[in-house]
């Protein structure tokens, strides 16, 4: 076992431990030593390539296939460096104010969020995409939401030189998306914070990591590792887990934590979703522009989101209920089909948490509450309007049996839309937003959370969480910015105690 | 180094391939084989666990007509294979209806996520964006 000593150790370079690294990275030049560590491979751009299965093993967990413990929900996430960052679409919204008010968690207020978040936004270029670069699969759906009484909203995005590839769920190709990994894990490295991939952090004891780097597999993307593969153990003073949803909850429960923390896995919620498809009469741009520029947010009133989307020929064929020539049908109308994602804001209960099998892998416990199947179905017939307000021929609905619904139907969707239609594992469901796991709450109150409002874990003064794992409830909105706010919080709060985290030589 | 998954359930996986996506019928040998291939780099990433209970699906599929047909999966003929698999879709049983959805999702794997698929479906994604398009 290979020892290595550092200041302070992120596990994580996502949207929380990328933050984190940048936050903390001033405190190089005063000799303290940051590390990130990394479970996925740092891609080179040109490894970018834009194809499905090739990109989906490259850059999410199980190729981007994890199931929920009765496989009835497909739960993508990252897995490389920046993390869910590198393959999201670069949706940028502050938090709810709302919401944050409904967290209740004593120390945490939206306006501090909010201010965090702008900060963000304008480091990662967050604004809205021109007209002209809007494709057909976004403008019917504005048309659409226009027609059927609804306000579409446009999506503030962090692009920067986007050409439009449409793929940016399987990594940009152009190097246009400003994930951690364009952007701040590359300004913490410029001020000498490390980072390591291919290094899974297996378990965390006192003041110490055991890590296992693994050796690059032959044909694999991304480069070797920066360390020589084997077992490390790693020292630090200050640990900070930031995991993600499924990641930090899972490592921190196979360490431990769990025992004196009964909240560690609890309250995990995703925004379960269902990809829509209609036909329209003929070809629209879909598979070319960016593919999620509008959004409709019903959440407050009725607890579903809508967003424009577009997905690949395999994850497509996949999402669609049913199989045969209705499906060849629709797989083969692929260049007149218009796209919408409809997400449930899935609240957090009891039952829906995170746990660890007995090798310490991750298991998500999940079932579908009567309020989230609910959400789906009024989030589907909403669709549905929108559709055929925009002109469509017939649309798939996994609400309804048969899941095609012809034009002429149109009228009857609030009846062929109907929640005993919603059978796990029949129907897909797939869900991107992954939060809670180590929830914050009050400080000291390790029966009902895991960390203070500042992400310090309740009784462990070395031990923080910043990361989506924070959240107590769901966001009930695309959650990268104020996983940053939190995250950047977190590092605000380390630089605050310092002296008393890192000893004397650090900043005050 | 996994040994192959597909290679003692092929009869029964082209069988259950071709009822989910009815094109598949028409590929060719390379075709299959390009497909299967993409299927077994997805298995061997998989524990051996999972290619084990997709081996015992394939058999269960393949016999549980025997009940009601008197015949095997493979045996059936299109209409028969497209009901038999719609009931094991909405079975009561939460385990039958994920198995049937697993299955699928490896056949429309198996199919759609050859190049060749894409293209004749119209699926015209490409790196340039806008530039590709003229």
């Amino acid at each position: 076992m290979i020892r290595r000593d550092y200041d302070v150790v992120i596990v994580g370079s996502g949207a929380g431990g990328g933050t984190v690294a940048q936050e903390l990275a001033p405190l190089v030049k005063s000799g303290v030593r940051v590390l990130v560590l990394e479970q996925g491979p740092r891609l080179a751009d040109d490894e970018f390539t834009g194809r499905e299965l090739e990109m989906a093993d490259a850059l999410y967990e199980d190729g981007g296939a994890f199931l929920t413990a009765d496989g009835a929900m497909t739960l993508a996430f990252g897995r490389a460096l920046g993390g869910s960052t590198v393959v999201y679409t670069g949706t940028s919204l502050v938090a709810p104010e709302r919401v944050i008010r409904a967290w209740a968690v004593p120390g945490l207020d939206h306006a501090d969020l909010a201010r965090r978040s702008a900060r963000f936004a304008a480091q990662n270029n967050v604004h809205l995409l021109e007209p002209a670069l809007l494709n057909d699969n976004n403008r019917l759906f504005l048309e659409g939401c226009r027609a059927a009484g609804y306000a579409a909203e446009q999506f503030p995005l962090n692009l920067k030189g986007c050409r439009g590839s449409s793929l940016c769920n399987l990594g940009c190709p152009n190097a246009a998306k400003m994930g951690t990994h364009r952007v701040q894990l590359p300004v913490a490295q410029s001020q000498g914070v490390q980072i390591v991939t291919r290094a899974e952090v297996l378990s965390i004891g006192d003041h110490a990591l055991s890590v296992a780097v693994r050796a690059r597999k032959q044909g694999e993307k991304g480069a070797a590792s920066e360390w020589e593969p084997g077992a490390y153990d790693v020292r630090a003073r200050v640990v900070v887990v930031a995991g993600g949803a499924i990641g930090s909850p899972a490592l921190l429960l196979r360490s431990g934590f769990g025992r004196a923390l009964p909240a560690l896995g609890a309250g995990f919620t995703c925004h379960p979703a269902h990809i829509l498809v209609a036909e329209h009469p003929r070809p629209i741009t879909n598979d070319v522009g960016h593919p999620k520029s509008y959004f409709l947010d019903r959440a407050a009133a009725e607890g579903w989101v809508l967003e424009t989307c577009m997905y690949f020929p395999f994850t497509t064929a996949k999402n669609l209920t049913g199989f045969g020539p209705p499906h060849s049908a629709l797989m083969r109308a692929f260049p007149r089909l218009q796209m919408i994602l409809v997400l449930a804001c899935d609240k957090a209960v009891p039952h829906n948490r995170v746990a660890v099998d007995r090798s310490g892998k991750p298991v998500v416990h999940y079932r579908f509450t009567a309020r989230t199947v609910e959400a789906l179905v009024r989030a589907t017939r909403a669709s549905a309007k929108i559709f055929f307000a925009a002109g469509a021929l017939r649309m798939h609905a996994p609400t309804a049996d048969p899941p095609l619904i012809e034009r002429g139907d149109a009228g009857r969707v609030d009846e062929l839309v109907d929640a005993r239609h919603f059978r796990t594992g029949k129907v897909s469901i797939s869900a991107a937003h992954l939060m809670g796991g180590c929830a914050m709450g009050a400080a000291g109150d390790s029966a009902r959370s895991v960390t203070d409002a500042w992400g310090r874990v309740h009784g462990v003064p070395w031990l923080r969480v910043g990361d989506a794992s924070l959240f107590p409830d769901s966001l009930e909105i695309n959650p990268y910015l104020t996983i940053m706010a939190l995250a950047d919080r977190v590092a605000e709060g380390i630089r605050t105690e310092a002296r008393d985290l890192l000893g004397g030589g650090a900043p005050a | 180094m996994s040994a192959a998954a597909l290679p003692p359930i092929r009869p029964t996986f082209r069988a259950l391939a071709t009822a989910f996506v009815p094109e598949a019928a028409s590929l060719d040998e390379p075709s299959w084989a390009e497909g299967e291939a993409i299927v077994e780099r997805f298995l061997a990433a998989r524990p051996a666990a999972v290619r084990r209970q997709l081996r015992l699906l394939l058999a269960l599929l393949d016999f549980l007509p025997l009940l009601r047909h008197g015949r095997r999966f493979r045996a059936l003929d299109a209409a028969r294979r497209v009901r038999f698999l719609e009931a094991m879709q909405n079975a009561p049983l939460l385990l039958l209806r994920r198995g049937v959805w697993g299955v699928r999702t490896l056949a429309f794997m198996a199919y759609y996520a050859r190049p060749a698929a894409a293209s004749a479906i119209g699926y015209r994604a490409d790196a340039r964006g806008w530039q590709a398009r003229p």
